[in-house]
């Protein structure tokens, strides 16, 4: 093995290292936005609740795609560690159309609350909520758009160890973001149509 | 909508003291920009400067920036000292109350984020791949995009001074004053886009020191072998990890109040403008200990070169950076305990931010049990250390005062505060920084600083210092309170406003002796050549290799058995293994950090102006940038043996 190849296997698992810390701080970024939706939840200002505005079976779904999207992306991590790249592309692909459904039922609720005059401006609540839940729906985009680029590379490169690598990252990325979401299914939907 | 947002000719600003500060700005850019032209600089500013990865010249840039920026911030503070000195009675003074509101507000923002979280990125940069015997940090190219965007940063923040104005809040900027609602103009959203776009970068800084402490020691530095600066800057960056984005999400949320409408903190629709105060001291506080724990670091290293005995306690002073970095999350109450969260949560916090005290104490005391029976050299680091130790001891009992709920219902935002935190910012940050940059000077310019000029600028600081801030704590204990541009002669106050004038005076007489000393020095650089990589007979690896280092640092990765490891190979007169040259892998230069922080300048003007097209713009670029970046993978090059062996050789001819 060459030097230059030693000395990018260490720089790949520097940069493994790096990510789960990136990973850490995008945490306390989500705490933050979580600890400021837990304080302005009661805020309505004389507007309509989370008991009011939320729809738990329609919540259920964009959960249920979400953790589907989880599951393939896992599957397909799997496949790329044997080598299978067309079973690779094909369950990125899966993941991806998920993603993008996901996206599109979140930005379907959030149209559908803005236009029915509960947008960002009505309460400290609905501030907060949108913050949250928009915060993730970012994080989702940059996913896609980051899934988008290791499909054409693995397309056109094939599975090489540096993108081996970048898939790896991209599906701690993608797990981690099931988790969030999983605490904004619990704190934001189930805790406010509970309460 | 127009194409400008709300940018039009109004916009530039008017008035003699702005014209006086937006003249020095443009002179001084003019200055560089003919000086380059005149000494065909051009190419050498793009090769070794602008496109660099190298930590060593994004640390000696990081700490030019702040040097500038202090030098900003320094003015804004004697402006305010100079209208409180006459602004008295009938005298209104020179300056506006709205510009004296912008002038303390630009004052604490560019001293904390640019001057000393300058100074901080600029020594780490430059000492501690260095220190634990690596060629490099973890990312070379992540950390030229830190810097370049600390810098965009600054140069956004400060371009409020000649287009618009600045935000007149204070410099944590508290709601609802700075809602849109009572600060209608761009001033605030300059100050939440210079911050983000610099905050960003210090939070990928710290990730990726983080990785390079943890993850690229030489062989056999174990962490309890590692020198104490490292250790206190690894307490540091785990602040960085956990409080940065803290910050981030609160000015994100503030920028949704204003642009979008929102609520968090509005006064009104249920915002709660105590939410911010909490969230921002929630990183403010930790922010205080991510600046300090570096300047303790310096003086650990200092005090022990200079007494010429390893550290005393040197398990307890790193028990003591982990207690300071656990403590100062639990103490953020403390910046509000007349909020009125009740007895209990302010005894709570009370207690807490007490019990600091004791990490703090005891790290004084080691120091100074490593002075102890020690053959101490007061060269000037040394002197910046003994100011630190009367300074920061008077400022923390202070602090322990303020910290007693009842007496801080008394002192909050009172001149007392004011004095407390200068003493423990400048007596504690800005002299371990100016110690360190002493200490470290030789190491990489390759020749000494002029000590008798160094003490001269020491002297007018402390004694400068003392006078300047002795009767604010007076003043404050008189009822004087903070952010006042205009006061009633009946008070009493007017004596000990002129003393304090004339104590920044003397400041800036220390300052004149800096700049003073940095031209001397560089001019009788051959009278103070550092020729053996060693002037202080240092401790530790960075002093083993030569000064200037060369881009690798080390030709040969040092092997460490002890702590202060140069020392001990020093003393034990470790042979030297037989040199064996080997290739090393570099990174290549690349402009795409400063394009990526250019853009993302562009994206937080088009916030601030309201031209939504140059952020999208700007947004799209920056992902487009680092796209490209993701997909070529050739970013290193490779020096050859023979190559290293010719750069070493004549570093060892050089003084024959």
């Amino acid at each position: 093995m060459s030097r230059v190849e030693t000395a990018r296997q260490e720089a790949e698992s520097k940069t493994l290292f790096g990510f789960w810390v990136y990973l850490m701080t995008d945490s306390v970024l989500f705490a933050s936005f979580f600890a400021t939706f837990a304080v302005l939840r009661n805020s309505t200002y004389g507007g309509p609740s989370g008991e009011t505005l939320f729809s738990l079976p329609f919540v259920l779904a964009e959960t249920l795609i979400l953790l589907t999207s989880s599951f393939s992306c896992g599957l397909a991590i799997l496949s790329a560690r044997q080598g299978q790249k067309n079973r690779v592309l094909w369950l990125f692909g899966l993941t991806f159309l998920l993603g993008l459904a996901f996206l599109g039922l979140e930005l379907h609720e959030f149209s559908h609350l803005y236009y029915e005059g509960n947008g960002w401006r009505r309460s400290g609540f609905l501030s907060a909520f949108f913050s949250l839940v928009g915060t993730h729906g970012l994080h989702i985009t940059a996913g896609l758009i980051w899934m988008a680029v290791m499909m054409s590379k693995v397309r056109s490169a094939g599975l090489t160890p540096f993108n081996l690598k970048r898939l790896t990252m991209l599906s701690l990325f993608w797990h981690f973001l099931d988790i969030i979401w999983i605490f904004i299914f619990t704190v934001v939907y189930l805790l406010g149509v509970a309460s | 909508m127009s194409l400008l947002g709300r940018l039009n000719l109004q916009a530039i600003q008017h008035g003699w003291v702005i014209a006086a500060g937006q003249l020095t700005l443009v002179g001084v850019m003019l200055l560089v920009l003919g000086y380059l032209t005149f000494t065909k600089r051009w190419k050498w500013l793009w090769r070794e400067w602008l496109t660099t990865v190298d930590p060593k010249r994004i640390g000696v840039m990081y700490i030019l920036f702040a040097g500038l920026m202090g030098l900003r911030g320094l003015t804004d503070a004697a402006m305010m000292r100079a209208q409180q000195a006459v602004s008295v009675g009938g005298n209104h003074g020179f300056l506006s109350p709205d510009h004296y509101q912008q002038i303390f507000t630009a004052h604490g923002t560019i001293m904390i984020f640019f001057l000393a979280m300058g100074l901080m990125f600029g020594l780490i940069n430059l000492v501690v791949p260095l220190q634990i015997g690596s060629r490099d940090v973890a990312f070379p190219f992540l950390n030229a995009t830190s810097f370049w965007l600390y810098a965009m940063g600054g140069m956004l923040l400060n371009l409020s001074l000649v287009i618009g104005g600045f935000a007149a809040t204070g410099w944590l900027a508290y709601p609802p004053l700075s809602e849109l609602a009572y600060s209608p103009g761009v001033g605030v959203d300059y100050w939440i886009w210079g911050l983000q776009v610099a905050g960003i970068g210090s939070l990928l800084s710290g990730i990726n020191f983080m990785v390079t402490i943890l993850r690229m020691r030489a062989p056999g530095m174990s962490l309890m072998k590692m020198p104490m600066f490292c250790w206190s800057v690894l307490g540091s960056l785990s602040l960085i990890i956990f409080a940065f984005p803290i910050l981030t999400a609160t000015l994100t949320m503030l920028a949704l109040d204003r642009t979008l409408g929102m609520h968090f903190f509005t006064s009104y629709y249920g915002g709660n403008p105590m939410m911010y105060v909490n969230l921002i001291w929630a990183w403010g506080h930790p922010e205080v200990y991510i600046l300090i724990l570096p300047a303790f670091g310096v003086f650990s290293e200092v005090v022990a070169t200079f007494s010429r005995k390893p550290l005393f306690g040197y398990k307890s002073m790193v028990w003591a950076i982990w207690g300071i970095v656990l403590l100062s999350f639990l103490v953020w109450l403390h910046h509000f305990f007349t909020m009125g969260a009740g007895a209990d949560v302010n005894a709570f916090f009370g207690i807490m931010t007490m019990a600091i005290a004791v990490p703090t104490g005891v790290k004084i005391f080691n120091w100074l049990f490593t002075m102890y029976r020690g053959r101490v050299r007061f060269a000037t680091p040394m002197l910046w250390f003994m100011g630190f130790v009367a300074l920061f001891t008077v400022g923390g009992v202070a602090g322990v005062i303020m910290a007693l709920p009842p007496a801080d219902f008394q002192l909050h935002n009172s001149l007392f505060l004011v004095a407390h935190f200068h003493t423990m910012i400048v007596g504690g940050v800005v002299f371990g920084y100016l110690a360190g940059l002493t200490y470290w000077f030789p190491k990489f310019t390759g020749f000494k600083l002029n000590e008798r000029l160094g003490r001269y600028a020491f002297y007018c600081w402390f004694f400068g210092f003392l006078l300047a801030f002795v009767p604010l704590y007076i003043l404050g204990l008189m009822g004087a309170t903070r952010r006042l541009d205009h006061y009633d002669p009946s008070l009493g106050w007017h004596q000990l406003f002129i003393v304090a004038g004339i104590g920044v005076a003397v400041i800036c007489a220390g300052v004149g002796f800096q700049v003073l000393q940095l031209i001397v020095s560089i001019r009788q650089r051959k009278q103070n050549l550092d020729t053996t990589g060693d002037p202080w007979n240092g401790r530790t690896l960075e002093w083993s290799t030569a000064s200037p280092p060369p881009a690798y640092n080390y030709a040969v990765i040092p092997n460490v058995e002890n702590k202060d490891a140069f020392w001990a190979m020093k003393k034990l007169k470790t042979p030297l293994p037989e040199t064996r040259y080997e290739s090393i892998t570099m990174p290549k230069n690349t402009i795409m950090p400063l394009v990526i922080a250019s853009f993302a300048f562009a994206l937080g003007f088009g916030m601030i102006w309201h031209m939504y097209w140059l952020s999208i713009l700007g947004l799209l670029a920056i992902i487009s940038c680092i796209v490209i970046r993701g997909s070529a993978d050739e970013h290193e090059y490779v020096l050859s043996a023979a190559q290293v062996r010719q750069t070493e050789e004549a570093l060892k001819e050089r003084y024959v």
